[in-house]
């Protein structure tokens, strides 16, 4: 699903440029459930907005469902990332003036169904996170814990051959944590690879397989005792 | 090219937004506002020049006469000039193919009387032309005709103001009244906009006057209406034409303004149209100025809104927009609130001018002010224009930000 190889990454800073990424090799099939850990500044979010296509790699190659993903434009980024990938961020990123249901429906629309469609879906998908009744509320009268399930909604109404997961938990409580990982964990389970980063030890080891970034390089790829139980 | 969904996009947003809305869209209006007060006193102004020639004819031309001030060919200064039935017989034929309106004038003051009252009076003796050119509106019976100046009949067409004084209520139409001692049939009576003076005037048709007072070919002055396929410049040529012509028919000096002078419509009209003009282009340059003022002002605010939404904008292109959906659908935005702003200035100025219209025209002569279908629909094209050059440029540059530095923008 995912291929990645010798993967550079460097921002200019001034004069100089920080090497992020230091080739990185990451394989990630289809139906994996794998989190990203390290300390910050390791690279796992310049790690991520490269598998998301939200930024651009230096050098190395990046197979995307098989697509060598080289020289993108804007356009091209966009209809990929409505196609094949969801997004879960740490912060949420609803857009405040829609309602749960409109911000799920949201990628459905840049997708071209039409509104009845779109919001019939859309309810769908909240149903299956346990918001149906909380559909016509706005995202600032929902707890964190349920706007990060109205983003998880958000990021399977699209059915996306990815779901790409950034510090999922950050702004949650463990008990909200629990019940968000709990989610991932259910969409995994029905074949949907996930991909999160954090860097919490629990949240890691809920997930199947555990990637360790350092200082830009992998410094351990294991399956973890979940994955070894099934 | 409709996109229902779009619309729907555009409108949440702008409800959702409202403050923002109202503000980007205040500037607008409050532009258009003060270019369309602006543009309507300037016309309203137009107008009250328009109106205050409006007495005459606009193609008129007066030929007058009086006395040399200059000394010419052995002739004297100080010489009394009288026109005659051959000089308007030589304009006639002179100047026939330029020449719409053609009518003598004799001046005299009379005294009429009917029944018990009776009041002194001026009189033109005139052609049937006259009308036209002196603009005369027949409220009842006629004006002279050409019969009546062949038979140089004892017919009068009276002033409004005349019938009321002698009538009152009654009718005054073929009443017989007594115009210095000699009888005259009424046979018309008149309004002018000209006024009340121009209200207390009789017409006889020059023919009977030349007849009775003094039985000559006299004539105090020649009147034409110009043809109204003649320019300005083309108008104003065949008068200065027609003045030295007559000069020298009459043995005066080519200069002498006193002796024959022209008053011709041509000239003033030029005047004014070039004030008008000068005046029009203060207020387009004033106007621009303000529109440029009001696109400047929302263009800020654009900027401001679209700086406000860049995380929306990076949350919409991380789930599939592309940069060029989220550009179409600001400048949209931008669009719609312009051209509702814009025109609810419009329309709030039209409004305010025609409650304040008869009041101006009391105090500042102002007549009518009003804004032309042509101006409303320029402004309204400018408003459009503008709505997308403010939307468009800075959604543009927010759209090329990468979601990724739009999603951490805060």
């Amino acid at each position: 699903m995912i291929r990645i190889e010798k993967l550079h990454k460097s921002y200019p800073i001034g004069k100089d440029s920080l090497h992020v990424l230091k080739g990185i090799d990451l394989h990630i099939k289809e139906g994996e459930f794998v989190s990203i850990m390290g300390s910050s500044g390791s690279g796992k979010s310049t790690l991520l907005n490269i598998v998301g296509l939200l930024d651009e790699h230096d050098e190395g190659d990046y197979f995307l469902n098989g697509q060598l993903i080289k020289n993108l434009n804007e356009k091209k980024a966009a209809l990929l990332r409505n196609k094949f990938l969801g997004f879960v961020f740490q912060s949420f990123n609803l857009i405040s003036y829609k309602t749960a249901l409109e911000n799920v429906a949201l990628p459905l629309y840049y997708k071209g169904i039409n509104r009845k469609d779109r919001l019939k879906i859309a309810l769908d998908y909240l149903d299956k996170v346990g918001l149906k009744d909380w559909a016509n509320h706005l995202p600032n009268e929902l707890s964190g814990g349920q706007k990060q399930r109205v983003a998880i909604a958000r990021a399977l109404v699209t059915k996306p051959k990815v779901v790409l997961a950034d510090e999922p938990t950050g702004a949650l409580d463990s008990i909200t944590s629990d019940s968000v990982m709990d989610l991932l964990k259910d969409i995994n389970n029905e074949g949907m690879t996930v991909f999160v980063i954090t860097h919490e030890e629990e949240v890691a080891a809920q997930t199947k397989r555990i990637v360790r970034l350092k200082d830009g390089v992998i410094i351990s790829d294991e399956l973890t005792k979940t994955a070894k139980a099934v | 090219m409709f996109d229902l969904d779009r619309w729907r996009e555009i409108f949440q947003s702008i409800n959702k937004n409202r403050l923002r809305s109202v503000m980007s869209g205040f500037t607008v209006a409050f532009a258009i506002l003060l270019f369309t007060l602006l543009f309507g006193i300037v016309s309203g102004l137009s107008n009250t020049f328009k109106s205050a020639f409006n007495d005459d004819a606009q193609n008129a031309i007066f030929v007058r006469v009086w006395k040399t001030s200059k000394p010419y060919k052995g002739l004297q200064t100080g010489r009394r000039i009288q026109l005659r039935n051959k000089d308007y017989n030589f304009v006639k034929e002179e100047y026939a193919n330029k020449i719409q309106y053609q009518s003598a004038r004799i001046y005299k003051s009379v005294s009429i009387k009917y029944k018990n009252k009776a009041d002194n009076y001026r009189l033109r003796a005139v052609h049937p032309d006259h009308q036209f050119l002196e603009k005369t509106i027949i409220d009842d019976g006629r004006y002279l005709n050409d019969r009546d100046i062949k038979e140089k009949s004892k017919v009068l067409v009276i002033g409004r103001l005349i019938k009321a004084d002698l009538f009152g209520n009654k009718p005054a139409l073929n009443k017989r009244v007594n115009v210095n001692g000699s009888s005259f049939l009424i046979i018309g009576v008149f309004s002018d906009e000209g006024g009340d003076n121009e209200e207390r005037q009789a017409y006889m048709p020059v023919t009977t006057a030349q007849m009775m007072y003094g039985n000559n070919d006299y004539i105090s002055q020649i009147n034409l209406g110009y043809d109204p396929s003649l320019s300005l410049n083309e108008a104003i040529a065949f008068g200065n034409k027609m003045e030295r012509d007559l000069r020298k028919k009459m043995n005066i000096h080519p200069d002498d303004q006193s002796a024959l002078s022209i008053r011709n419509m041509a000239e003033a009209n030029k005047g004014v149209g070039m004030f008008m003009g000068l005046l029009y282009a203060i207020v387009i340059l004033v106007g621009s100025g303000t529109l440029v003022a009001g696109i400047i002002g929302i263009s800020n605010i654009m900027i401001f809104i679209i700086k406000e939404r860049t995380k929306e904008f990076g949350i919409r292109k991380a789930l599939g927009a592309t940069p060029s959906s989220i550009v179409g659908m600001v400048v949209q935005e931008s669009v719609l609130i312009t051209t509702i702003a814009g025109y609810l200035g419009l329309s709030l100025g039209t409004y305010i001018l025609t409650l304040i219209g008869d009041s101006l025209e009391e105090d500042y002569f102002i007549k009518d002010p009003s804004v032309s279908p042509g101006i409303v629909l320029g402004a309204t094209l400018v408003l459009i224009a503008s709505g997308l050059i403010a939307g468009y440029l800075p959604a543009k540059k927010a759209a090329n930000i990468k979601p990724i530095v739009a999603l951490r923008a805060d």
